[in-house]
């Protein structure tokens, strides 16, 4: 489940591999296979969660069934566009738009408009106009500035939760951070292990960068209570520690965007100075737009554009400006009232789904005949269900039933249909009675 | 709030093609404008141009006049030094090549101590420079004696410099002239000076629009069918991309560098330097440094004549130790539009060959430069039949004008299947902790073109007659200087090729150019030539005359 990072052996191999290929310039001149330069080199381990795509594709099972990828799906299993996103492109058409490049920190109006669609518009830095930021390639990217940015400039490391997504660990760590965990969640009770969580935190050296996960934590869907937040907000205040959050799902956990935003919120008034990344991925369904946001609240106007400057220094020798559509989308849809009113029925819509199939699940492995406690998996909130399964549970249950998950136990439970739950259901039961 | 700057046309700001001179047009535009003891005819001056808030800060100002006799050095150069002038430049490093026992200069002690004396910002975005002058040293926060406090978290970090480019776009916008110019822009204009969306883009796009196409996640290589085409686009119809083409979708051309240097610094070893020619595109030096890859200089461009210094090329080319990487462009050279012929690519080829480098091809331009896309590729094509094992960097911004779309690939040629595959593997293993998968319209786009014939065919003339009017411009522009007057050697502008023209002329030609006609340019004398057209290259012929008149337009 924790991914490994580019391993300092698979870099050795490499040089020596250099080193090898330097040595032999004289060898032949065509492209054979021994005198090339990449002759020697290895495979690179399979991303856990889409290298499972991958094996799922290459099984011809009738009825197999994927839960893997954090993609919603409707009920009949088929990918799901927005109909307000339809619209807005739709709208964006007639208006025979540009295809400029962009600012570096992406269109100004859109990241205008994430940020108060998250802080809130009535925020107290929203309106001291000190919450900067900008256009990011959905979460990854976001993450990844963020990641570069901090190290550039004097961070040496970063607490995770325990477990949290796959990638945060090779984002940070290709960052030149030394990824560091907290206890988050315990396995035994299928809950959140917020004694611990506060004795790691309390632990954590001052200035510390913190990760936490917003709304709808990946993968275990446990989330703190307001009041567990409300403590962990206080002890990382008096630690001094710098709280990042990852914003994923807003709108897409409780069906209620204000609501999923109710930890940032909380962080904010409490009068932390906290940066953030948003996605549009799931909330929006613009999965493949690669459109999200990455801001800092500062101290000041000032202090906030100053990040945001040093934000763009990393971007420009990555990749320029970001891709404009995606933005282009969410700007049209947030600036006009009734597609706003729109998006936001359609994303309960989803959410509604996701917890009716979580109900679902928990009656059928019931009806399935399975003694086990299933409570956590409506307890637990968002896209995802950790199912207390272990690796070779997992394993069992691709092989024998084609029902695939990555090894963790995690279930993309907006893989779930009314169609296929009985069958993973009984899946599900059969690997772990 | 995004900052002000944001406002301003992008298409100068970040520009892929634009180098980092456009606070010397900035700075000059702030000034009144003055009667030119060179200046003829009639043209109105207004009495001042509006000083934009953007322009830069007094001391900027102060520090870049006074480094004004630094001479030839390339904008990358000038830009460092203005900031830091007891530092040595890249290129000084440089002249140590081929003697790779020499010790690197270290400048990271050099550069903290002038950062301790500075007051206002001076980082820059070279990641060597950054981290040295913004370390933990200089941070007086995260140990234990400070009094850390949640306010304190950003109060150091300093304000990164302005984009200099953005002070081009703030200038011209800014400027109130009713003939004013902007030859900076690095994005096609029409000859009515507007921005072009090509109508098979369109159709495409309305394509898409009516099959409902889904936003799925992309994989982590992008769109498979959009890198096949995009492959037998770049190497041909008869090119064997299942086996021996390793190829990923990237963003756009910045992307596909950076996913290669990336790919370079950690498999081929950081100890291998990267070879850029003199000059080169702006980011480029920044994007391999950031990944972690010594950067050097050869040399390209003579400015004593106008012209490639090839020789001095194939030198510094030989020069380097063995299994170097060498960065080339496939065609229409940005920014001097200065490309080799063929004779001289086959004879660069097999000096690559000879030395075990590895050649790094930016192709920016296929189709854009001659108006064919085959021709266009010939440089990289024939490195590739000769065995040289080449990365190539393929941009669909300027040829499809999908620029905001950001629609790239990058491909390493291999020899067989599997080595193919581990380099995906290698490959996918960078993308995923960057940006997980890329976007997906531009590629769509791309894709959906590529794969009709009849908008391919639709396509490729489009494509051609943006290359066709450029075309046309630098033979008028060469003609109505002629006309103007001028007894300069121009032929030059009309042999190079691509977007820019690097006419010659210098500095304070260029400043004169701004302050005197609100002629926007870089100050390298590079002119983008889709800013021209019938309307307005009379005027700019006339004032370039003004300008170098009597004066030399060779360095």
């Amino acid at each position: 489940m924790i991914l490994p990072s580019i391993s300092r052996s698979v870099l050795r191999q490499h040089s020596k591999a250099a080193a090898r290929y330097a040595t032999n310039i004289h060898a032949s001149r065509t492209m054979a296979t021994s005198s090339s330069p990449w002759s020697q080199f290895e495979m690179a381990p399979t991303d856990p969660i889409v290298g499972l795509n991958e094996i799922y594709n290459k099984d011809d099972f009738p009825s197999k069934v994927i839960v893997g990828v954090g993609a919603y799906r409707d009920d009949l299993g088929k990918p799901y566009v927005l109909p307000c996103v339809r619209e807005a492109e739709q709208i964006l058409m007639d208006k025979n738009l540009d295809m400029e490049y962009t600012g570096i920190a992406g269109e100004p109006k859109f990241v205008d408009l994430a940020l108060k669609f998250v802080y809130g518009e009535d925020s107290v830095p929203i309106q001291e106009n000190r919450v900067h930021g900008v256009q990011a390639l959905s979460g990854t990217g976001g993450l990844r500035v963020f990641g570069e940015l901090m190290a550039k400039h004097g961070h040496k490391h970063i607490y995770v939760p325990n477990p949290t997504w796959g990638n945060h660990i090779p984002i940070f760590t290709n960052s030149g951070l030394e990824v560091r965990k907290y206890r988050y969640y315990d396995a035994e009770s299928s809950d959140l292990d917020f004694t611990n969580m506060m004795k790691d935190i309390k632990d954590m050296p001052k200035g510390s960068l913190i990760l936490l996960h917003a709304c709808a934590h990946n993968p275990t869907g446990m989330d703190p209570t307001m009041e567990q937040w409300k403590e962990m907000s206080e002890t990382i205040k008096k630690q001094g520690l710098v709280p990042f959050f990852d914003c994923a799902y807003q709108g897409f956990a409780s069906g209620d965007p204000v609501k999923d935003a109710s930890s940032v919120r909380m962080f904010v008034e409490d009068g932390h100075l906290i940066s953030m990344v948003q996605s549009f991925s799931k909330n929006f369904g613009l999965y493949g737009q690669r459109i999200g946001a990455l801001s800092v609240v500062g101290a000041d106007e000032d202090e906030a554009k100053r990040v945001v400057s040093q934000m763009k220094m990393v971007i420009r020798p990555m990749y320029s400006n970001p891709p404009r559509q995606g933005a282009r989308i969410v700007t049209t849809i947030l600036e006009d009232p009734r597609l706003t009113q729109d998006f936001l029925d359609q994303c309960r819509g989803m959410a509604d789904r996701i917890n009716l199939m979580r109900t679902l699940l928990q009656d059928k492995l019931a009806e399935a005949g399975s003694t086990k406690n299933w409570d956590h998996i409506t307890k637990q909130i968002g896209m995802f269900a950790y199912s207390g399964l272990n690796k070779d549970q997992v394993m069992e249950m691709r092989e024998k039933h084609h029902v695939y998950c990555t090894a963790d136990g995690r279930i993309s439970m907006a893989g779930v249909t009314s169609g296929n739950v009985d069958y993973i259901a009984n899946a599900i039961h059969d690997v772990s009675k | 709030m995004a900052t002000t700057t944001e406002n301003l046309s992008s298409s100068i700001e970040n520009n892929s093609d634009e180098d980092d001179e456009g606070g010397r047009a900035a700075f000059a535009a702030q000034k009144k404008h003055k009667m030119s003891p060179h200046s003829a005819g009639t043209v109105d001056r207004p009495s001042s141009i509006r000083r934009s808030s953007l322009l830069l800060s007094p001391e900027w100002d102060m520090e870049r006049k006074s480094l004004r006799h630094l001479g030839d050095l390339d904008d990358d150069d000038q830009i460092r030094i203005a900031y830091f002038p007891n530092i040595p430049t890249i290129q000084d490093v440089a002249t140590n090549e081929g003697d790779d026992d020499a010790p690197a200069v270290d400048v990271s002690a050099a550069r903290r101590s002038l950062f301790k004396t500075k007051t206002h910002a001076t980082v820059t975005s070279d990641d060597e420079w950054s981290t040295a002058s913004v370390t933990s040293d200089s941070l007086s926060d995260f140990d234990d004696d400070d009094d850390h406090t949640v306010t304190g978290i950003w109060q150091n970090v300093p304000e990164a410099p302005p984009d200099a480019i953005l002070g081009i776009a703030a200038a011209y916008k800014a400027c109130e002239h009713p003939q004013k110019v902007n030859i900076c822009v690095g994005a096609y204009r029409d000859d009515n000076g507007n921005p072009y969306v090509l109508p098979t883009v369109r159709k495409a796009e309305y394509r898409l629009l009516e099959q409902n196409e889904v936003k799925e996640y992309l994989p982590i290589e992008g769109d498979r069918d959009f890198v096949y085409c995009a492959m037998k686009f770049a190497y041909g119809r008869e090119m064997d991309i299942e086996n021996h083409v390793a190829a990923v979708q990237s963003l756009s051309g910045t992307g596909a560098c950076m996913l290669g240097g990336q790919f370079l610094a950690q498999f081929w070893g950081s100890d291998h330097p990267i070879y850029v020619p003199n000059p080169t595109w702006g980011n480029h030096i920044k994007i391999f440094k950031q990944c972690g890859l010594k950067v050097r200089k050869y040399r390209y461009y003579d400015r004593s004549k106008n012209a490639l210094d090839f020789e001095g090329m194939l030198k510094d080319i030989k020069r380097a130790k063995d299994g170097s990487i060498i960065l080339l462009h496939a065609c229409a050279h940005n920014p001097t539009g200065c490309d080799p012929t063929m004779e001289q690519w086959k004879e660069i080829v097999s000096l690559i060959s000879s030395k075990s480098h590895i050649a790094f091809f930016d192709s920016a331009y296929q189709g854009f430069a001659t108006g064919n896309s085959e021709k266009d590729a010939q440089a990289f094509r024939y490195a590739v039949s000769q065995h040289v094992p080449i990365l190539l960097a393929q941009s669909f911004a300027k040829n499809f004008g999908l620029y905001g779309e950001r629609v790239g690939t990058l491909s390493i040629v291999c020899g067989d299947v599997v080595q193919k595959e581990r380099i995906m593997s290698e490959l996918r293993s960078i993308i995923r902790p960057l940006y997980s998968s890329p976007p997906r319209h531009g590629s769509s786009i791309v894709k959906t073109i590529l794969m009709d014939p009849a908008l391919k065919e639709e396509y490729y003339q489009e494509c051609a007659k943006m290359a066709i009017r450029i075309k046309k411009m630098r033979k008028k522009l060469e003609e109505a200087l002629q006309v103007a007057g001028s007894i300069h050697d121009w032929s030059h502008i009309t042999k190079q090729i691509g977007m820019f023209a690097y006419t010659g002329m210098d500095e304070a030609m260029c400043k004169q150019l701004t302050e005197e006609f609100s002629i926007f340019l870089t100050t390298n004398g590079r002119i983008s030539m889709v800013g021209l057209n019938n309307s307005n290259l009379t005027y700019v012929a006339n004032a370039i005359h003004t300008v170098t008149a009597g004066k030399t337009i060779t360095a």
